[in-house]
């Protein structure tokens, strides 16, 4: 069984030599060639975060990092939203409009109607996939450009939010289920339990697959790789849920992200519809040939980006314990996209992942934060982000070309 | 003689605004038959294939399939009956890999609660995908290859091997070997041959009149629009079949082919 697959092997063809120093050669080749992966944000992270921590030791506190996870947890979620949109090679501007707009929906309904709050969760979030379901239609219907039906929803939705809330102004959030999902969290004896069963699903999940793998006479990753990847992301888990339960706790609103992204990266990399989601991306006109639903692909992508909109405006929401009239306004929608982006989702379609919307709005949280805990002026938090923003893109930009000198394109 | 016809067109006519690209042309296919489909460019080769793979609907006409009146509708109309298309451009999604490539359109779920989130069963796909190219002697890198980093022979490779996923009856074939080198090209001729073997109908667009003698039953000729000529390989003379394509005089031919051909 073992010759005629070596036989399929092209001779041409480069194979990382092994051993340490084979595997070494191989990663070098791949980054001059732009397959970055995550590897740019994370070493940026890293130089933010130690930056920050020289100039203030508070930075790497178990408060603040506390304080910045329920920070990102919004910004993320608009975020997460905004990856898949990117996906296909489109963009949505309306996502800090309608995250306002939701929000409001939600709250009026909460407070004003005196809904039960989970009918007015749902109820924001439901405002969220009509509006997106409307953007989608009128994209795919009318062919009009992404860029201008949601500038449009932008200018528009931001007028549906001021009708919603009327003269008021400010409606502030005293249920204690809509301002418990960012204010609950988790002692150490419910936190640690969670950790594990995440560490033991990812671990045993990998480990299965291998199995499978073995089982149809496959070609396996180095179980050195598989390993080590293992370790650093249960490593991960561990740090994470160690800092949280040092303070306040593990908060709701950090599993609610999490999670969402984790569902998120299963959907568009494990799925069907995440498969055809990445055709469209690279290529729509072999999609379309292929049988794919092109159109019902972008209707679904745009409803589901405004609805994580909506959860990310009800997370900020709930974090305010207020919606006025500036929910969603202001640099939100900005961040969101900037988040996307530095995490490393291409501009271009096609290429992407769902742990972008977590690792960008890190950088950008991080950022802001660590400026703040500076008493540095908005001014400079403004053109930092900026310049990180463009730093970001720019690799984006010159890995794509790398790619194509590569002939990886 | 329709009983024997896999497919058949009568009098398809198709308008591209002030372009008239076909006008009332006849077409047919029988099982276990290459059919070369030749002409000069913009003589509507590309159009009467992207009719046949459903991509652009037809303005008047009629199609059967298999005796059958159908309507070739879409891509999926037409994969559904059993006609699976290589198209010039490949249409192959730079950003997946080669099993992503294959399976495009057609991912296999896993079983179970898998069936219904749409769960793919990735290891089935790449065993499959691993032993059609192992059985079409496609030699690649490995399956998990991004498909922009293959070599111009090896994607058209893939996108032959995609044709054959769906266990098609008809595989149409837009310029299969125009990007080619000399070994590849007699690759996919081979591959050919072995498609009408299996009974399949095989329709070829071809400028390389080479590859249409060698690997052709029957030559249809098209031009400006028009069905002009129909050759059966065992008799025909290439400079018949050139002056067909040209709408030159046969002796004019024979004065520009002289130099080349001997």
């Amino acid at each position: 069984m073992s010759a005629p697959r070596e036989a399929a092997v092209d001779p041409r063809l480069i194979q990382d030599a092994p051993g340490m120093l084979g595997a070494w050669k191989g990663f070098r080749r791949r980054v001059s060639q732009g397959e970055l992966g995550s590897l740019p944000v994370i070493i940026g992270l890293s130089l933010i975060w130690l930056t920050f921590y020289l100039a203030n030791e508070r930075f790497l506190s178990a408060v603040n990092l506390t304080n910045l996870m329920l920070q990102i947890a919004a910004m993320g979620t608009i975020s997460a939203g905004i990856v898949l949109v990117l996906l296909l090679g489109e963009i949505d501007l309306s996502a800090g409009a309608v995250s306002g707009l939701s929000a409001a929906v939600m709250a009026i309904l909460n407070v004003k109607h005196q809904w039960a709050p989970v009918p007015s969760l749902l109820a924001g979030l439901a405002t969220g996939a009509a509006i997106g379901l409307f953007h989608g239609l009128w994209i795919t219907r009318f062919r009009v450009p992404s860029f201008v039906v949601t500038l449009a929803g932008l200018l528009g939705w931001q007028g549906a939010l001021l009708f919603v809330l009327g003269n008021t102004g400010t409606v502030n959030l005293n249920d204690p289920i809509i301002t418990g999902l960012t204010g609950t969290f988790f002692e150490p004896a419910v936190a640690w339990p969670i950790a594990i069963l995440i560490i033991i699903v990812y671990v045993g999940t990998v480990l299965m697959e291998r199995w499978r793998r073995a089982e149809a006479g496959l070609p396996q990753t180095h179980l050195r790789s598989t390993v080590a990847r293992m370790v650093v992301i249960s490593g991960a888990v561990v740090a994470a849920v160690a800092v949280f339960t040092q303070d306040r706790g593990l908060p709701l609103a950090a599993i609610i992200f999490a999670g969402l992204v984790v569902g998120l990266e299963l959907l568009i990399k494990r799925t069907r519809f995440g498969r055809h989601v990445f055709a469209v991306g690279g290529s729509a006109e072999a999609a379309r040939r292929s049988g794919i639903r092109v159109e019902t692909i972008r209707v679904a992508i745009f409803t589901l980006a405004s609805t994580l909109a909506a959860a990310g405006g009800i997370l900020a929401g709930s974090r305010l314990l207020a919606v006025n009239q500036s929910s969603g306004s202001g640099d939100v929608l900005l961040n969101a996209i900037a988040a996307a982006v530095i995490g490393g989702t291409s501009l271009f379609g096609g290429r992407g992942s769902a742990w972008s919307a977590i690792l960008g709005a890190l950088v950008i949280g991080s950022i802001s934060n660590g400026m703040d805990l500076l008493a540095l002026s908005s001014s400079v938090k403004f053109m930092v982000t900026g310049a990180v923003l463009l730093v970001a893109a720019s690799i984006d930009a010159l890995s794509r070309r790398g790619r194509q000198a590569a002939g990886r394109a | 003689m329709s009983a024997t016809t896999l497919l058949e067109l009568r009098g398809i006519s198709k308008r591209f605004g002030a372009v008239q690209a076909l006008t009332a042309v006849d077409f047919e296919v029988h099982p276990g038959e290459v059919v070369a489909l030749v002409g000069d460019n913009g003589a509507g080769k590309s159009t009467l294939i992207k009719i046949i793979s459903g991509i652009i609907p037809i303005d008047e006409g009629q199609v059967l399939f298999e005796g059958r009146p159908v309507s070739l509708n879409g891509p999926q109309a037409s994969s559904s009956l059993g006609i699976a298309t290589v198209y010039q451009d490949l249409a192959l999604c730079d950003n997946l890999d080669v099993v992503g490539n294959l399976f495009l359109g057609r991912e296999l779920r896993s079983g179970g609660v898998g069936k219904l989130t749409g769960w793919l069963d990735e290891t089935l796909m790449e065993q499959q995908a691993s032993a059609l190219l192992q059985r079409l002697s496609v030699s690649i890198p490995s399956v998990r290859t991004q498909v922009a980093s293959l070599s111009g022979g090896q994607r058209q490779s893939i996108a032959v091997a995609r044709a054959m996923m769906g266990s098609p009856k008809m595989v149409l074939l837009d310029e299969p070997t125009a990007a080619l080198g000399v070994a590849q090209t007699r690759q996919v001729l081979d591959l050919i041959r072995r498609l009408r073997e299996q009974g399949l109908g095989v329709v070829v667009i071809s400028h390389n009149l080479l590859d249409v003698f060698s690997v052709a039953d029957r030559i249809i000729v098209l031009r400006l629009g028009k069905r002009v000529a129909t050759f059966d390989v065992k008799t025909a003379k290439e400079v018949e079949v050139v002056s067909a394509i040209t709408g030159a005089k046969k002796s004019e031919v024979v004065e520009t082919l002289k130099p080349e051909v001997v």
